[in-house]
């Protein structure tokens, strides 16, 4: 190969290298795009933004949008805010997060290495239900939960959050388990460890990156869950996807759309949050959610 | 060789002691502690399946009501507009989303495999909508898109005068805005996907292949991209699956709307069953989403569990 050659597939190397780097980039500018509209437009005056560019940095940045859709916008006839609603959705997901993580825990500690004749069934039984369209419960859940007294209530929804959530935390450690070698669970048994006891001293202390990720994956699906909310919460006990949509959707008044967009911020930044602190562990949900059975 | 511990152990069990009470609550200790979880998924999930199906059959208008009525409801769900409408939506939806989603999230898993020295914060950027609420991005979309204010604005004030983008106010283009919104939430994740599949593809045989002087494209279009087939069907499945659920994303951003142009089988259910007082007719077409959802993926959970036995 001679020198002039080697020159030539060098600089077109770097051609091509400055090509994948710069449609790359712009990429990112194209999806960071709405997040940072959504940013400068929460911080800009009704006047401002009717006059002009929506791209374009405040002139004068004002919190008063902030503080107006935290404590004081109106949905329907109540004025006070999202705050309440952000509430909810805390009232709703924690408890819902935490109940649904044990009871998968568990479920997949049996389901690995406690097997019966038809855990295969069993277990696959509980898949089909993480994919189910929810559209096909929500009429006899609305109805039982008003048997049930759970009606319009955040603890409603937390029971319908840890039903349906069942199935995804169930295949998360019991993926997870499945890798856990069996001879430790047997060397246990021969110690005379109980099942709770195995449970405790053996798989718990080394289950830290499930929980984490199921916790994620849990927490994001409550957090971000709108059609449960419409149709089982309405009015004070909804969660904050629901008041956001009121909140965007009311015909009544001027738009104003600065508000809107701190609420829809607002409403996001939990779940942003954990995604930039934890993204890992995030993405490892979504792929064990979608490729693995 | 998998053996059942849990009869080794009941054996332990009622060697040590012989109280049979507790042996047999040992034994089945484990299924205990598992039977209120399946009890409540078959309840909940399989129970209400059938009570649907049952729906999907009965007189019920705005209150459930049992009175069997046969195949009132579904003849009157497929001579419903809406209905048809939706279908059409749902197909001309999945195929752009799913399409677009597999084109770019390949493409960008692809270019991001360049050893690019900035891959894990380009990563976090296509990937971080994903986090979001549907009803959030629909409401970033609905103010991004918007006719007066938004994106036509901005590129007016930036010189093109003639540009227009109505298509969130226009009957014939207002599914494109729920594809583009929701190919912007997906594809960041089936670029995962992809990067992973990518990242999995054994070095030994493309290293072969650059030996022998083949031209990257051709590396990719003949060895790496077959390689990934069950990547592609992964993809395919997940972004069907979000497509047939998809109900936020249209009620933050259109809200089904203008009229009744960006309907989709989700919201037409949600809104017979509890605004339109048509409650056997939400049923019906509920239980034509199950039968969608499950020719997709009970074939697929099935050849992935027995796949993951070998």
């Amino acid at each position: 190969m001679s020198a002039s050659s080697q020159d030539n597939a060098l600089r077109s190397g770097i051609a091509w290298r400055v090509l994948i780097y710069s449609v790359l980039i712009v990429t990112a500018v194209i999806y960071l795009a709405p997040l940072f509209v959504m940013l400068v437009t929460s911080l800009k005056s009704l006047e401002e933004i009717r006059m002009g560019n929506m791209m374009a940095l405040p002139l004068q940045i004002t919190f008063e949008p902030w503080l107006k859709a935290w404590g004081s916008a109106c949905l329907g006839l109540d004025c006070n805010g999202i705050s309440g609603y952000f509430w909810n959705s805390l009232k709703i997901t924690v408890p819902a997060v935490a109940i649904g993580t044990l009871l998968g825990a568990f479920n997949g500690y049996v389901l690995t290495k406690w097997r019966f004749r038809g855990h295969q069934w069993v277990f696959g039984m509980m898949l089909f239900a993480c994919f189910i369209p929810f559209q096909i419960v929500l009429l006899p859940m609305s109805q039982v939960l008003g048997w049930l007294g759970l009606a319009n209530t955040t603890s409603g929804l937390v029971l319908v959050h840890v039903v349906y959530g069942l199935g995804f935390t169930t295949l998360f450690f019991r993926n997870f388990y499945e890798a856990f070698p069996d001879e430790l669970i047997r060397a246990s048994v021969m110690d005379g460890a109980g099942f709770f006891t195995i449970f405790g001293r053996i798989l718990l202390p080394n289950s830290g990156p499930i929980i984490v990720v199921t916790v994620i994956w849990q927490f994001t699906n409550i957090w971000n869950d709108f059609l449960f909310g419409a149709s089982f919460a309405s009015g004070d006990t909804a969660p904050i996807t629901v008041a956001l949509n009121n909140l965007v959707n009311s015909s009544t008044g001027v738009k104003e759309y600065n508000v809107h967009m701190a609420a829809a911020i607002t409403a996001a930044l939990p779940t942003l949050l954990v995604y930039v602190v934890a993204g890992r562990y995030f993405v490892r949900g979504l792929m064990a959610g979608s490729v693995k059975g | 060789m998998q053996q059942n511990i849990a009869r080794d152990k009941a054996s332990t069990v009622s060697e040590s002691r012989n109280d049979k009470l507790i042996g047999y609550l040992q034994q089945h200790l484990p299924k205990l502690v598992l039977a209120p979880s399946f009890a409540v998924i078959l309840m909940f999930v399989y129970g209400f399946i059938l009570w649907t199906v049952y729906l999907s059959f009965s007189a019920s208008k705005m209150l459930p009501n049992y009175t069997w009525v046969g195949l009132e409801q579904w003849s009157r769900l497929w001579n419903t507009l809406t209905w048809q409408i939706s279908l059409q939506n749902l197909f001309i939806f999945s195929v752009l989303y799913i399409g677009l989603c597999i084109v770019i999230g390949l493409s960008l898993a692809i270019l991001l495999d360049q050893k690019i020295r900035l891959e894990g914060g380009l990563r976090t950027l296509y990937l971080y909508p994903m986090a979001l609420s549907f009803i959030v991005t629909g409401t970033a979309w609905k103010w991004f898109l918007n006719p007066g204010l938004g994106l036509e604005r901005t590129m007016h004030e930036w010189g093109f005068v003639d540009f227009k983008f109505d298509w969130l106010i226009n009957s014939d283009m207002a599914i494109y805005t729920v594809v583009i919104a929701g190919v912007w939430q997906a594809s960041g994740f089936i670029m995962a996907m992809f990067l992973a599949g990518l990242r999995g593809i054994d070095n030994e045989i493309l290293k072969a292949a650059q030996i022998d002087g083949a031209p990257a494209w051709k590396i990719y279009t003949r060895i790496i991209i077959p390689q990934l087939g069950p990547v592609f069907l992964s993809a395919f499945v997940v972004l069907l699956h979000l497509a047939i659920k998809s109900f936020d994303l249209v009620i933050a951003l259109t809200g089904g709307g203008p009229g009744n142009a960006t309907s989709l089988p989700a919201t037409f259910m949600y809104s017979y069953s509890f605004t339109r007082n048509q409650i056997g007719v939400g049923a019906s077409s509920a239980v034509f989403m199950l039968m969608i959802i499950a020719s997709i993926m009970v074939p697929y959970i099935y050849s992935e569990i027995k796949g993951g036995k070998k």
